[in-house]
């Protein structure tokens, strides 16, 4: 292996800036899952029956479901009895300003570099922070609720919003889609519930910090996002994890709801702990996002930067009902040192006209294992209905593997699929040649990845993509030679 | 201003010498060329000056501007002022030609202590700069050679080195592949360039170059080593007779 290579890895192989705890006291529960485990937890959370009924009808769906192992990827699988299905931090405040808040939290939070603070709340962002499994803390919600904008834990709009959610939690994702879908709605947590009224544009892009804090503890987010007609949103979601060896479990659920004309954007950064050079520890994202146009003219966007998690399964996904709905999906996966990432999307052409893009990029180094897995499916009453894809991978250094599986059917003459793929190297010669021109090693090399990803970057909104940057250096940035 | 004394270099990790003792010296304001068959090592000699990491020198220095740059970096040699048009330029796609040259401008600049150009100096001071090879300011917003034509990526190496003002600059068959409206515009660009006060190291197969860059100095590259050194006549002779003749009567 040459200098440049191996200065290339170490780069890549920064040790994660995020890895440590925070010293909360938790309460008591059980480890394991059982229908007991179930009706305590819903208990706990005081949640009316039919709520319970979801879970446990999830519950017996689950069990009789297999753990799935089609996909790119090898892990231990999790021991679903030695899983604590619920926590929460023990003081449970109800807050009237952030000097409330728990200070261990806050200056994890702080850490973090979250924005809790009143700049960030002059900038106009309303934060619902997720602390483990219980929202501590939500904020601009008054404004909010001048727009008719409702933004709140999902907890509590089981309480306070019964129909809409009764209606939409499930409508996308069933409990029976899938094995981590089917778990997550037997015991999810917490989440974020937005419902934004009919022709309304909320007021200011929202977003929810997730974090992991639990030793053994799974972490079954479950959100909830309704865009009546002509409603548009932006909703922005990040996160990171303290350091532990033992493996963690992330399954969460995200369901969006567009009607007629309606818009909405979903934006990820995760960087969880993604497991040492040996590839002990670290994050399993099991994650089950998918979207529906439910009207004519709406549109579902999803944008990502995967930086972290050991093993990544994850593929938001749009079903394009209405007619003249447009789908997007912008991704770009980082794996170094041992991880694997299998992502992708799907995107299921139902209505006329409908429109979807795709453009993926998939940076792998180390000894990792990146793969976009990607379906476009054009039903027949899709008629003039358009994909285009583009799926382009970065091998850094000559241990990383990148795979793409596209699946692509069409059933109607009328429209079209356009699928692109690229595998390129991050090569000495590209690096030499910025070095030529005077640019330090790392600088070439940062140039390089940027310019590689700049064609997804640029649709995240504006101040996330500047998390993203420095996200992308911080996996980047190290001591050259 | 450049002294290469008796330099070996071998592909990194490999035994077989591809320089085997070249010897070459430049002064400032003058133009060179070095001429050699296929395989004779005159495009590596450019490699090893400018710092490519695949080589290794196993004997010899190479001085520049009265450094010893033989174990440099090759960012390093480039802020001292040694630049090298590439024979092949690479693609590096989503960086625009002007953030480039901005970033590698500014970071020469204060390497050596000058002042740095802000945004929109430093678009005027490039657009001053376009002239030279003749080409369009929509030229700066395109991506650093991605999708340029042969004779775009040649034109491109050019316009960096009017930027980039270097004191010395090895054009590594620039010529290659240029139709000959091109390589009237590329010969014009570093004929603009060429001053007193910078050197010129031309590598090319061909005389045909000559007839627009004239150098001071001609040098014939066989087997690893300069093994004729001379004015323009030797080029013209060379065009006249071939390799295998020089080769025949120098051995």
């Amino acid at each position: 292996m040459s200098e440049e290579t191996k200065a290339l890895e170490s780069m890549i192989g920064e040790e994660y800036k995020y890895g440590f705890t925070t010293d909360v006291e938790y309460e008591d529960f059980p480890k394991g899952i059982s229908e007991d485990i179930i009706r305590e937890l819903s208990s706990r959370k005081e949640e009316p029956e039919w709520m319970l009924e979801f879970r446990l009808k999830s519950y017996r769906a689950w069990l009789e479901m297999e753990e799935p192992e089609w996909f790119n990827a090898t892990y231990t699988k999790p021991d679903f009895e030695n899983l604590l299905y619920y926590s929460a931090p023990k003081k449970r405040p109800s807050l009237d300003s952030l000097d409330d808040v728990d200070p261990n939290i806050r200056e994890t939070y702080e850490k973090l570099g979250i924005p809790l603070e009143e700049q960030k709340m002059l900038a106009g962002v309303a934060v619902d922070a997720v602390f483990d499994s219980v929202s501590v803390f939500t904020s601009f919600k008054e404004k909010l609720a001048e727009a008719g904008v409702i933004f709140c834990s999902i907890s509590e709009a089981i309480k306070e919003h019964p129909d809409l959610v009764k209606k939409y939690m499930g409508s996308v994702i069933p409990a029976r889609d899938n094995f981590y879908a089917a778990l997550n709605s037997a015991v999810f947590s917490d989440g974020s519930f937005c419902y934004i009224p009919k022709n309304t544009a909320c007021p200011m892009e929202l977003s929810t910090y997730f974090r992991i804090n639990n030793m053994e503890s799974g972490q079954f987010e479950r959100t909830l996002i309704i865009a009546e007609e002509g409603a548009s949103v932006s909703y922005l979601e990040g996160c990171t994890a303290p350091m532990y060896d033992e493996n963690q479990l992330h399954a969460a659920v995200v369901e969006l709801i567009a009607l007629d004309h309606a818009d909405i954007k979903y934006s990820t950064i995760q960087n969880w702990y993604s497991g040492d050079e040996n590839g002990k520890g670290g994050i399993y994202n099991f994650v089950t996002k998918r979207g529906i146009c439910k009207g004519n003219h709406s549109k579902i966007s999803w944008t990502q930067l995967e930086t972290g998690s050991a093993v990544t399964l994850k593929y938001p996904s749009v079903i394009l009902q209405g007619d003249h709905s447009i789908g997007e999906f912008y991704s770009v996966a980082v794996t170094t040192k041992k991880q694997q990432a299998d992502t992708g999307t799907k995107m299921i052409h139902l209505g006329k006209n409908t429109r979807s893009t795709i453009i993926s990029k998939g940076i792998s180094a180390g000894e990792s294992n990146n793969s976009y897995r990607g379906e476009v499916k054009i039903g027949k009453k899709a008629t003039g209905s358009k994909n285009y894809s583009v799926c382009d991978s970065m091998l850094i250094g000559q241990s990383c593997g990148a795979h793409t599986f596209p699946y692509i059917s069409s059933e109607n003459a009328s429209s079209s699929v356009e699928h692109e793929a690229t595998t390129s190297r991050v090569g000495e010669e590209q690096i030499f040649y910025l070095m030529q021109r005077g640019i330090s090693e790392q600088d070439a090399i940062s140039m390089i990845i940027n310019g590689f990803v700049k064609d997804v970057l640029k649709e995240l909104p504006l101040e996330f993509a500047v998390e993203a940057n420095k996200l992308l250096d911080i996996k980047l940035e190290g001591s050259v030679g | 201003m450049l002294e290469i004394r008796n330099l070996h270099a071998v592909v990194e990790g490999e035994e077989l010498e591809i320089l085997k003792g070249v010897n070459l010296s430049v002064n400032k304001g003058e133009i060179h060329a070095i001429m050699g068959p296929n395989g004779s090592g005159k495009s590596t000699l450019s490699k090893v000056v400018s710092g490519h990491p695949e080589y290794e020198v196993t004997e010899g220095t190479i001085m520049f501007e009265g450094e010893d740059i033989t174990d440099m970096d090759a960012d390093e040699r480039a802020h001292l002022g040694l630049f090298l048009a590439f024979q092949y330029p690479v693609e590096v796609p989503g960086i625009t030609n002007k953030t480039l040259l901005r970033e590698a401008y500014n970071t020469i600049a204060r390497a050596n202590e000058r002042e740095e150009l802000d945004p929109l100096e430093f678009e005027d001071y490039l657009v001053s700069k376009l002239e030279i090879i003749e080409m369009k300011d929509e030229f700066l917003n395109r991506s650093i050679n991605t999708g340029f034509s042969g004779g775009e990526k040649k034109k491109n190496e050019i316009f960096q080195m009017a930027v980039l003002n270097p004191r010395l600059s090895f054009l590594d068959e620039t010529d290659s592949g240029l139709d000959i409206d091109a390589l009237k515009v590329v010969s014009d660009g570093v004929n603009k360039i060429a001053s007193p006060e910078n050197a010129i190291v031309m590598i090319t197969h061909y005389q045909r170059l000559l007839n627009y860059i004239k150098p001071d100095f001609v040098h014939v590259m066989m087997n690893g080593k300069i093994v004729k050194s001379g004015d323009i006549s030797l080029a013209e002779e060379l065009e006249a007779n071939g390799y295998d003749q020089m080769q025949k009567e120098l051995a």
